[in-house]
């Protein structure tokens, strides 16, 4: 088991390196790109280019580069913004997470809540019409685009009702929890909402067709046969062992969206979390803060996946030997 | 047990005739394709829709047009009405076809005529990329799973690296280098804003997603016994995954497409909406809501309309991706969507 754990973390940091590295190269390597061109803006003249690749080494080679960019961003921690020239970029990104992490908590949250709920209904309903019904709102989860389900809600909430029926809800963006928690509950309201129906959508989808699979499974016969009902069976062994997957998926989800994948939702509702400002240094070129807020966010989808899958081997040992 | 009917007719029934009529049985195979088709059609008209029924042009500006409503002139951008009387409303939906049935962007163009050619370009890139996903995952799948060793261990880290990079800001990344500089690389140059850029892009950053089950898939294929018997037999290795083991992974290449065309059409439109996407004076459904933000809370429809058509046609795909998976049965699971 140790040996396994040892593989899976030597796996993730290849990872996380090679990530690095990829990122590095697809701003300051891809053919026909020239970096100092875009930092400089469009039409600079040759001299501004000059100064520009003089300022930040762009003349010196790319492993040099790339080793002393490294060096500063996880060694010193005294990385700086190429935009705002100065200002390092780890208080910037630190300064933007207690944001993400309370939109992906209170939406994981509500969507595992209906997901699960709606799921092992369903499941559970497969000869009525109310499994078709959860079916619907799943399927219409999943397609929905979220940064278009979030302008919906803000047209009705900030909209023509915001003066009567929706008085009560704050202006877009966020409010610090610490400064005011009610205010910080009302402001992520219609965000968490927005963001989990989205992921509600997809694990109503997975769990009902786990537990549906489950169901004709050996153990689950053997149930019938000792005289089980089928409710007890349902929730008390289907839904349980499809708690594996549920917790597999949810590792993976958790890691992606704290690392910055609600950027649309970010966006959407004026949130200054880790996913905007992701999105504004990649506008801007902003290369160290984009490594910076990449790497973050790879950090905790490797580990969300080294952890997931130790998890696994742990529950199931064929998984160790392979 | 005279009348037992002949065992041939039995083994007559194949694994595909059996899929072919589960799903031709399956209402949600009929209501998604008729719901496609419906929108295909509907886009792909829009030449002759913007000629002959608008006639305007909906890639120029149109600030000074006019359109002539029950025989009477109007300007397509009127004076604002409401609050300070600042800046100008476009006209909303008239309701009338061939006079901005569905009323005006704030640059003075047809609403209708711009949805269907936008949706055009969500269209084609939805499919073209979704496809290229498929093709070139299930390519990487085979040859990783069938070969092992080096070949598998070098794919896989290549497919490991790609799946833990976020996927938006893998393709946001990619958009923000390549839109405004092009792609330049020996015989290959993409220019910049081109279509093929997303396209390319977005067929990419999905390859693990298809790879990475299909390559298990294969690597388990390998050990059953037909395959053995083909290696046993001296067949060649092109014999043995054109003949073995391709026709065993098709099933789930099938399963995954109706997927994979809805997840690259969401996410295009995503990238559109961050302007990283389809350039102006292109459009697609993902920049006319971008288009429609300013215009949110006085002519809502302009954002609200693609959205809507984005839903429907994704509806329809992940729909006709359910009834197809429930036909075909394989074991096919897909990470979180978008």
């Amino acid at each position: 088991m140790i040996a396994f754990i040892a593989k899976r973390f030597s796996a993730a940091i290849f990872v996380l390196t090679s990530i690095s590295i990829l990122v590095f190269l697809i701003f300051f390597a891809t053919p026909g790109v020239d970096p100092a061109a875009r930092i400089a803006g469009r039409n600079a003249s040759q001299e501004t280019l000059a100064q520009v690749r003089a300022t930040f080494d762009l003349d010196k080679p790319l492993p040099e580069r790339y080793l002393s960019m490294m060096d500063h961003l996880f060694i010193q921690r005294d990385l700086t913004s190429y935009v705002n020239r100065g200002e390092e970029v780890w208080p910037q990104l630190i300064q933007a997470v207690p944001a993400t992490l309370s939109l992906v908590i209170g939406a994981s949250i509500i969507w595992l809540l209906l997901g699960i709920g709606l799921g092992v209904t369903a499941a559970g309903m497969r000869k009525s019409w109310i499994d078709p019904a959860i079916g619907v709102v799943g399927i219409i989860g999943v397609s929905l685009p979220v940064y278009w389900l979030g302008e919906v809600v803000n047209l009705i909430t900030q909209g023509r009702l915001h003066d009567t029926a929706f008085r009560w809800v704050p202006p877009l963006g966020y409010v610090p929890l610490t400064e005011n928690p009610g205010q910080w509950f009302l402001s992520l309201l219609f965000p968490w909402l927005t963001l989990s129906l989205l992921y509600a959508g997809i694990y109503i989808r997975v769990i009902r067709g786990e537990i549906v699979g489950l169901m004709q499974e050996d153990f689950v016969k053997t149930e019938r046969a000792k005289g089980a009902s089928e409710k007890r069976i349902l929730l008390k062994h289907s839904s349980r062992m499809s708690l594996i997957t549920v917790v597999s998926l949810f590792g993976l989800d958790f890691g992606a969206l704290v690392g910055g994948s609600a950027l649309l939702t970010e966006v959407v509702f004026g949130i200054q979390g880790v996913g905007r400002l992701t999105f504004t240094a990649l506008q801007n070129f902003d290369l160290p803060l984009i490594m910076a807020t990449v790497m973050y966010a790879a950090f905790f989808i490797v580990i969300a996946n080294a952890i997931v899958d130790v998890l696994y081997a742990w529950l199931d040992p064929r998984v160790r030997r392979g | 047990m005279t009348d037992r009917e002949p065992a041939v007719q039995v083994l007559s029934e194949s694994p595909g005739r059996i899929a072919r009529e589960t799903l031709a049985h399956d209402r949600r195979t009929w209501i998604a394709s008729a719901l496609l088709l419906f929108i295909v059609v509907l886009t792909l008209s829009a030449p002759l829709y913007a000629t002959y029924i608008s006639k305007t042009d909906p890639f120029v500006s149109s600030i000074n047009g006019t359109t002539v409503i029950d025989g009477q002139e109007v300007s397509v951008l009127q004076q604002s009405t409401e609050g300070l009387r600042i800046g100008v409303n476009p006209i909303g939906p008239t309701w009338r076809i061939g006079s901005y049935a569905l009323g005006a962007d704030n640059q003075g163009r047809d609403v209708a005529a711009r949805l269907l050619y936008g949706g055009t370009n969500t269209l084609l890139i939805g499919f073209t990329a979704g496809f290229l996903t498929i093709t070139i995952g299930t390519l990487l799948g085979v040859i990783a799973g069938y070969s092992g060793k080096f070949v598998d261990s070098f794919i896989s880290r290549i497919l490991d690296v790609i799946w833990a990079f976020p996927v938006y800001l893998l393709s946001i990344s990619l958009s923000v280098v390549l839109l405004t500089s092009g792609f330049i690389w020996g015989p290959i140059s993409l220019e910049a804003g081109s279509l093929y850029l997303p396209i390319f892009i977005i067929g990419l950053v999905y390859v693990p997603y298809v790879a990475r089950p299909i390559r298990g898939q294969v690597i388990a294929l390998r050990e059953r016994e037909f395959v053995k018997a083909a290696i046993g037999s001296g067949a060649k290795n092109s014999q043995i995954i054109f003949r073995e083991i391709l026709p065993n992974v098709i099933p789930s290449v099938i399963v995954f497409i109706p997927m994979m065309v809805a997840l690259a059409m969401l996410t295009e439109s995503a990238l559109s909406f961050l302007s990283i996407g389809v350039q102006p004076p292109d459009a697609s459904w993902g920049t006319i809501i971008k288009d429609g933000l300013g215009l949110l809370y006085t002519r809502p429809l302009v954002a609200l309309l693609p959205g809507l058509l984005i839903v429907i046609t994704a509806v329809s795909l992940n729909l006709l991706g359910d009834a197809v998976r429930d036909a075909l049965d394989p074991k096919a699971r897909m990470r979180g969507a978008v």
